[in-house]
């Protein structure tokens, strides 16, 4: 066959064929994953519930709730229930204090407000430095870890700043980042959720007693 | 040409990397450690391959003065559904290399092949030719990133080599990206004159 010369009916042609065609097989294919993908998010979203909790029994997805944090912000709660019982939150937390763009994480409390674990789910930190902070801030060493600390006694803060937690070496905008992010899940967790002392319930409270 | 020598052509003597110097910013951009480097080789080498074959299928079709337009369109159309795919139905691949996949659309190797060997060849020698230079890329790709990895953190492909404190983080960061791939481009040609 031969090539096809360039006037103009050919070339509007041409291009519009191949335009068509291509958004057809754009719009199958996402009509075809978009299930698939909002299935793998949220499985990817249960997994990273699960591993910052205890154990729970309830559904954490189906009783989100936003809590509303110091600065003024609202973060979504996951609240882990047992038999009834609060036993933990999953707090989808963000800080766009990073070195490069916003970091997302999940951070998880037990009920008294100590941090059980956390999930690093997106970030844009420098690899091989920043981005080291999905390791660093659960390895127990020196005062790196952040597993297992109480944030009901104030903010967490990295050593530069006065504060107990070292920083990733030669990141300490990430990790203030970090903790910022931390500081923030749990300003919101505890912004609306069972007071501790008291016993009196705020806001969404009710539903756990 | 036999299609061997297509093959070959394009991981050796026309090395998009090496030689051509072709597509640096993918190069640069992704080459932190060796597996990225791999990964994003290999996204490209399909990319290379299916769209050669496309356009030298199509070559007859497409007028010549609206071509480039063409083309451009042909390769998002490749690569936009792989990124869903991979994202739908491998999301722990999707996690590693997702975020160099759309940058496969603005290689300018992919278009580069396409204008230069598919928009004149049959529709095998194209495949072939994509795949050499898919190859060519992603051994370039995996040798820089791997060099990076290993003298900035003391690794490849997270195997620990030597302790990471000998480790020179300039070579994990943009500025070692291009003192590693200069260094590697004068060792290949002094090779390749032998």
């Amino acid at each position: 066959m031969e090539k096809l010369s360039s006037t103009l009916p050919n070339m509007f042609l041409s291009l519009m064929i191949t335009c068509a065609v291509s958004g057809i097989i754009l719009a199958g294919a996402n009509m075809y994953t978009a299930g698939p993908i909002a299935l793998s998010k949220a499985a990817a979203l249960e997994k990273a519930i699960s591993d910052v909790t205890p154990d729970f029994d309830n559904n954490p997805l189906d009783e989100a709730y936003h809590g509303v944090t110091s600065d003024g912000d609202s973060l979504r709660i996951y609240p882990a229930l047992k038999d009834g019982q609060l036993v933990g939150v999953a707090v989808d937390s963000y800080t766009k204090n990073g070195f490069s763009g916003e970091i997302k994480i999940i951070v998880g409390f037990d009920a008294e407000g100590t941090l059980i674990n956390y999930a690093v789910l997106q970030h844009a930190e420098t690899p091989g430095l920043g981005s080291k902070m999905d390791e660093w801030f659960r390895t127990d060493k020196n005062q790196q870890s952040v597993i297992g600390r109480s944030l009901a006694g104030g903010n967490l803060a990295v050593s530069k700043d006065g504060g107990n937690v070292d920083a990733i070496t030669a990141s300490t905008i990430t990790s203030r980042a970090f903790l910022d992010a931390i500081n923030r899940a749990y300003s919101a967790y505890k912004g609306t959720s069972t007071d501790s002392t008291t016993g009196a319930s705020t806001k969404k409270g009710d539903s756990y007693e | 040409m036999n299609n061997i020598k297509i093959l070959l052509n394009g991981i050796l003597k026309e090395n998009p990397i090496f030689v051509l110097l072709l597509g640096m910013c993918p190069t640069l951009g992704t080459t932190s450690s060796a597996i990225n480097g791999m990964g994003m080789g290999l996204a490209t080498t399909f990319v290379l391959m299916c769209t050669n074959m496309v356009i030298s299928a199509l070559k007859n079709l497409i007028p010549n003065a609206v071509r480039i337009p063409a083309y451009v369109v042909i390769i998002a159309t490749f690569v936009t559904p792989l990124q869903m795919f991979i994202e739908a139905f491998l999301p722990s691949l999707y996690q590693s290399l997702g975020l160099f996949i759309p940058l496969i659309v603005v290689n300018c190797i992919v278009l580069g092949r396409a204008e230069a060997f598919a928009g004149k060849h049959g529709v095998i020698p194209s495949g072939f030719d994509g795949l050499g230079a898919g190859l060519g890329f992603t051994l370039a790709l995996t040798l820089l990133g791997a060099t990076r990895e290993l003298l900035g953190t003391g690794k490849i492909f997270n195997l620990v080599c030597m302790p990471e404190e000998y480790g020179s983080l300039i070579f994990v960061l943009a500025p070692g990206a291009f003192i590693a791939l200069g260094f590697l481009i004068a060792l290949i040609n002094k090779v390749r004159k032998v």
